[in-house]
């Protein structure tokens, strides 16, 4: 078995088996989705206008709350410094743990999202472009949430800081996302956001893995 | 490739004000063991650690074969192995389940059914790691250890938690491993245990 | 890689005290002068917009901030990054000493934006200007930057940590300031600060670049300033320093 598929293999049976922490940040967005109609007490324009930009947000949110998962866990049993130590690229092996993470936290994540922008009034035609922007974020996202993590691994109380340094990452992101899907309820092209989206991606994928693998390493020195 | 051999020189390592050793050359060869004493807090891990290439020293250089540590390709990482106080075990997997992810890593055939045999951990194969008891999880960490096949051992401590049966299986493999080739740098409360001709004492 | 001899000269810490010793009066002294005339002719001399009257004459003061902490940022980002490849523990001290500054810098954008954006608008802030949410991104990136370095105890490895964030955080620049500004594009807001002011006549100009040129000697003066500081921090007990401040207290 190669490297990416054994590592990506173990993530996965660990996230599995401990499933029920797998809710915890589906549970705080539904949370955070239902407090801003109590705070806004709107109506149902507003809650269309609001909607899109509240279910965004409230999605970078939780993203940044399975973060543990990620490296926290295997700094702490040893596991991560005989990941860097083995002959395996660590590159690859932190681009399986990154996929393992955006399976298991963006991808229910992202299927809550349409579902939760019915409740907001956003028209169906709208749901298919809201669903591909997330697509197309979702590894932007985990590349950032999980670059995060890797600069914050050795800190003993790491947790608060990490928001700080991956949201104002994420600005565009949300600019792209929120964008492409207001114009696809107006009915207007929504190539450029989304192409946008795609590219950002292909950066993240390919340049993450280096910055996400030395900061792992300075972390564990 | 030049000969297997690990070579410290001039290893000086300072925290903050404090310097824990430094002026500090050695060499290990094919067939040699060095063993690393000193008390609490000598400094014996962090020697260890910067040998594996988990930190650099504030001066000096270790070399494999030559090359730098911090430089080794992956043919060469694949010989050394580190063992630390840390058991590298993920709780929620089997014992099996953990060796056979050590082995993908380490580019190995996930047969590993005589090591455990050896290590009487054969019918915990299928248990996960978090009922094992400190002892099992040290030996569990043992059977990765020779699963690898490295020729360089760095073993911090390994006897803790392990009882006589344990240390004797042990004390077995290093002979063993030396007898072939290998080279091992053992940092031990218990030099004893480990006494080979020839062997190199570093003393911190 | 065989690198210049200069190169080499620039990560011995005396040498660049020294070289900071000779240069720093010179920059500040003249980016403060340029500062004191490019004001007086900007804020008494030049005419007032005819658009807007007085309020306009943040431009001497607003795009010039903006521009140099965006500048800091980049200074940090490639100090952090010759740090980190080279292992120059100087490179290292540069970045820290920069963001602070480039930090502060950027504040001072935010308010004069503010400042200009209450005649303009009517508010103190225009959440939909793509200058400042720019701005407030960059303010936040040091902020993080800043977080992320005082959570270590252990300086080296701060130091190498957050030079991976700086160089991160500088390749996203950009791309924010482009993701904001086509952002601003479906909104089609008019905004002055976005089209870099109204439009400026020569006796504009000048006292524009001026100050430019003002903010940008300033901005280096108090990083050599500061970068002397982080220096005999991280030097600490060093023999060439003990004896440099016995001779300077014989001067």
């Amino acid at each position: 078995m190669n490297v990416f598929n054994a590592v990506l293999l173990r993530d996965l049976r660990v996230a599995f088996r401990r499933w029920s922490e797998l809710a915890h940040p589906l549970i705080f967005f539904v949370i955070v989705v239902t407090l801003f109609p109590l705070a806004l007490s709107p109506t149902a324009a507003q809650l269309r206008e609001v909607g899109i930009g509240v279910l965004w947000v409230a999605a970078l949110l939780s993203s940044l709350l399975a973060l543990d998962g990620l490296f926290r866990s295997d700094a702490d049993d040893g596991s991560l410094e005989q990941l860097l130590l083995s002959p395996a690229p660590m590159t690859i092996a932190v681009l399986a743990k990154v996929v393992a993470h955006a399976t298991v936290t963006l991808l229910p994540l992202m299927c809550l999202v349409p579902l939760s922008a019915l409740s907001f009034n956003i028209p169906l035609n709208a749901l298919p472009t809201l669903a591909f922007a997330l697509v197309l974020a979702a590894p932007t996202l985990s590349v950032l949430v999980a670059l995060g993590a890797a600069l914050t691994v050795s800190l003993r109380r790491g947790g608060s800081i990490v928001g700080l340094l991956v949201l104002p990452l994420t600005g565009p992101l949300l600019i792209f996302g929120t964008r492409a899907t207001d114009l696809s309820v107006n009915g207007e092209p929504t190539a450029a956001p989304l192409l946008f989206l795609a590219a950002l991606a292909a950066l993240a994928v390919s340049l993450g893995p280096l910055a996400i693998a030395a900061a792992v390493k300075v972390g564990l020195e | 490739m030049t000969e297997p051999a690990l070579r410290g020189r001039e290893l000086a390592v300072w925290r903050g004000e404090r310097c824990l050793f430094e002026r500090l050359d050695f060499e290990v060869s094919p067939e040699q063991l060095a063993l690393l004493v000193g008390s609490n807090g000598a400094g014996k891990t962090t020697l260890l650690r910067i040998l594996a290439g988990l930190g650099l020293p504030t001066e000096g250089s270790v070399t494999w074969r030559g090359v730098a540590i911090q430089e080794l390709d992956s043919d060469a990482r694949a010989e050394i192995a580190y063992r630390g106080h840390l058991e590298a075990l993920k709780r929620d997997l089997t014992v099996a389940e953990n060796l056979g992810f050590h082995a993908a890593l380490w580019g190995r055939e996930p047969e590993f059914d005589d090591i455990l045999e050896e290590l009487k951990l054969r019918e915990l194969a299928h248990m996960r790691a978090r009922y094992l008891s400190a002892g099992q999880r040290r030996r569990a960490a043992l059977a990765m250890l020779k699963l690898s096949n490295a020729k360089l051992w760095l073993l911090d401590e390994p006897t803790t938690n392990l009882d006589s049966e344990g240390r004797a299986v042990l004390a077995e493999w290093v002979r063993l491993h030396l007898r072939n080739g290998g080279l091992a740098v053992i940092a031990t409360h218990q030099p004893d245990e480990f006494a080979a001709p020839g062997a190199l004492m570093i003393e911190l | 890689m065989k690198l210049p001899r200069w190169f080499h000269q620039l990560g011995s810490p005396p040498y660049v005290y020294r070289l900071a010793e000779r240069l720093a009066p010179w920059l500040g002294g003249l980016g403060l002068l340029l500062l004191a005339v490019g004001s007086y002719w900007g804020l008494v001399i030049a005419p007032p917009d005819y658009q807007q009257g007085d309020s306009a004459r943040i431009i001497y003061i607003h795009p010039q901030t903006a521009y140099v902490g965006m500048m800091a940022y980049v200074v940090m980002a490639v100090a952090a990054g010759i740090g980190y490849v080279w292992r120059m523990k100087l490179a290292h001290a540069v970045a820290v000493s920069a963001a602070p500054i480039g930090a502060w810098f950027t504040f001072c954008a935010l308010i004069t934006g503010a400042l200009w954006g209450r005649p303009t608008w009517g508010t103190y802030w225009q959440w939909g200007d793509p200058r400042i949410m720019s701005e407030a991104l960059l303010l936040f990136l040091f902020l993080g930057y800043l977080a992320l370095r005082g959570a270590f105890d252990d300086r080296d490895k701060a130091d190498r940590v957050t030079a991976i964030l700086a160089v991160v955080g500088v390749v996203n620049v950009p791309i924010i300031h482009y993701s904001v500004e086509w952002w601003n594009s479906l909104h089609q807001t008019s905004t002055l600060l976005a089209e870099g002011g109204p439009a400026m006549t020569i006796d504009m100009l000048i006292p524009f670049l001026i100050m430019f040129a003002g903010f940008t000697l300033t901005f280096y003066w108090l990083l050599l300033r500061r970068l002397q500081a982080e220096i005999v921090e991280r030097e600490g007990n060093a023999r060439w320093l003990r004896d440099w401040l016995a001779g300077a207290r014989n001067e």
